[in-house]
């Protein structure tokens, strides 16, 4: 079974369905558009022209999100959003990536007393209001970048740390596991070469939904001003903002929301789906 | 039953103290103290503020003197609202949070069992598409993006609801809060009722029961919807905590004067004692209500207690 041959599903079901195909076509040129940022406006989204406060969307000199209360051009301010946004959640969920599956495939794989304490504790983490311990943490230290990847990344993993503990007990009794500690491999030895690389088609499933809660929580402390500070900014830093002038620039509010959620909802489709797809045990 | 009930009872606790211990690290780790944005004060004034906060005590006094506190109902000092204390400022904004709060929660589930159980009924047609497809729509926005385009289409466009709380009638300004609050929880709780509800329709003692000649109405009554409703029960752990902290951004957006608003006024102006107060408060009432879905779930399910 090699790594690749778990996504052979994934692949079938995403040409099975038209809107499933639209999702990744979208989410494909986020993730294009991500890359380049502001570079693909012709304005920059810093210099501020206070003779065009508040413009409507326009043609002219290619602005056409319109500009927001400083006459900062807000397409070029969007891009800068969705790349700030992607790039936050994309990493926090390496982060929570990590810890789930290390987590997870230790629990899984070592079973018994151990497997049962960890995941009671994973319950019990479950419903706590973490949001409110991630906002104290933003308060506590300096707002930086990194602390809001590590984090959203370190609220994130307990759905996969469940979905990868699942997959561990199923595939610790196979052959190959026999095989090698036979051999005299060791358990950590036989949880990184044998167990993990099964994992990767889950993983990866899991990803498509860990990415949206990220960005949404990420979109979450911007929103309140605890996230991305200006002159940088995010879709949530952005919707923001656009509530103080809904009344004046609908725009400043419309534009930036509909982005977000378009984004998150093809994210939340996608992998809702495809989590039938690997998982049909577990289908809502 | 009791043995299940004081191991449940048991686990909290120490749940409860973990959270209370990483707030309290996390808040005294901050780099700088809550005074160094005053002006310079002599080193002997410095002291005295100090001793007075109980800050010159090492780590481990001031977390068992926290907690003392805690258990007599006292959060502490507030450093911002100087004249009152952590305590007061909470007693007095929750009861408009936990009306807020619970009004959302009864919305959602009443809603959300409802369109759950008409779109498993109708599974495949297009009631039930539109039941997922707008349960789909409503997980995927959040609320800081609802709430205002609520605001703006229904307050600021059309008129017909105020827009903010201060300067408005009293039953009227609940509403748009309250919807706003309840929505995703209305999707997610839609989602999961359908599909245990399609579940349970499928299962052998409906069969058998259906086998028997009962019309569909009294198969839900009284065979279906009890186990139907056993997963939505272990849904209430988080959705609850979903609603405590939608209700931060839903009291920003709407200037709702409760506990959310007093979170983010403390947490942008580093009031170390409120912020730190809330999220134990929070924290509490969030495992507090854990414990007792588990006890129902166990009373509901004797499989749960006997494992």
């Amino acid at each position: 079974m090699s790594a690749f041959s778990a996504l052979r599903p994934v692949a079938r079901y995403i040409r099975a369905s038209r809107m499933v195909a639209i999702c990744v076509l979208f989410l494909l040129l986020v993730a294009l558009v991500a890359l380049a940022g502001p570079l693909l406006s012709p304005n920059d989204y810093i210099s501020t022209d206070f003779d065009n406060r508040f413009g409507a969307p326009t043609m002219q000199g290619m602005q056409f999100f319109g500009t927001d209360e400083f006459g900062r051009d807000l397409f070029s301010r969007t891009l800068l959003g969705i790349q700030v946004t992607l790039f936050v959640a994309v990493i926090a969920s390496i982060v929570s990536l990590g810890i789930g599956v290390i987590y997870g495939a230790t629990a899984g794989f070592i079973g018994g007393k151990v497997d049962a304490v960890m995941m009671r504790a994973v319950d019990a983490l479950y419903a706590l209001p973490f949001v409110f311990l991630v906002i104290l943490l933003m308060v506590a230290f300096e707002r930086n970048f990194l602390l809001i990847f590590v984090a959203i990344g370190a609220i994130n993993w307990l759905d996969m740390a469940r979905i990868v503990r699942g997959q561990t007990i199923s595939l610790k009794h196979r052959e190959f596991v026999d095989a090698a500690r036979l051999i005299g491999v060791s358990t950590p030895g036989i949880i990184w070469r044998h167990i993990t690389p099964n994992l990767f088609g889950v993983v990866v499933v899991y990803m498509t939904l860990t990415i949206p809660q990220a960005i949404l929580v990420e979109s979450f402390l911007s929103f309140l001003g605890l996230g991305v500070q200006e002159p940088q900014t995010s879709l949530g830093a952005l919707v923001n903002s656009g509530i103080t002038h809904m009344g004046r620039a609908p725009w400043l509010l419309i534009i930036p929301a509909s982005v977000l959620a378009f984004i998150l909802f093809c994210f939340n489709f996608l992998g809702d789906g495809l989590r039938d797809v690997v998982d049909p045990k577990n289908k809502t | 039953m009791l043995r299940y009930a004081y191991l449940r009872i048991l686990g909290a606790i120490p749940t409860l103290l973990l959270v209370i211990a990483i707030a309290f690290l996390m808040v005294h780790s901050a780099p700088g103290g809550p005074f160094d944005a005053a002006r310079v004060l002599p080193p002997e004034i410095e002291r005295n503020i100090e001793r007075a906060y109980h800050l010159d005590d090492t780590l481990f006094e001031q977390f068992t003197s926290y907690l003392q506190g805690l258990w007599h109902g006292d959060l502490g000092p507030s450093y911002r609202y100087r004249d009152s204390t952590v305590s007061e400022l909470i007693a007095g904004a929750l009861p408009l949070s936990m009306k807020l709060g619970a009004l959302a929660m009864l919305l959602a589930v009443v809603a959300g069992v409802s369109a759950g159980i008409i779109a498993a009924l109708r599974k495949n047609t297009i009631i039930d598409r539109m039941v997922t497809g707008v349960a789909m729509v409503g997980i995927s926005i959040p609320i800081f993006v609802i709430a205002p385009l609520m605001v703006l289409v229904f307050a600021v466009t059309l008129g017909w609801l105020p827009a903010s709380w201060a300067g408005s009638g009293s039953s009227d300004r609940l509403l748009m809060p309250v919807i706003a609050l309840a929505l995703p929880q209305i999707a997610y709780i839609a989602r999961l009722t359908r599909a245990s509800m399609i579940n349970i329709m499928s299962s052998d003692f409906v069969r058998t029961a259906r086998a028997q000649g009962l019309c569909t109405m009294s198969i839900i009554r009284y065979h279906a919807i009890k186990p139907a409703m056993l997963p939505l029960l272990s849904y209430m752990g988080p959705a609850v905590a979903g609603i405590l902290t939608g209700s931060v951004v839903v009291e920003e957006v709407f200037g709702i004067p409760g506990v959310g608003q007093f979170f983010i006024r403390g947490a942008l102006n580093r009031d170390y004692t409120l912020v730190l107060g809330i999220t134990v408060v929070y924290a509490a009432l969030v495992i507090f209500l854990n414990l007792v879905v588990d006890l129902l779930y166990g009373y509901l399910d004797p499989r749960i207690r006997d494992r």
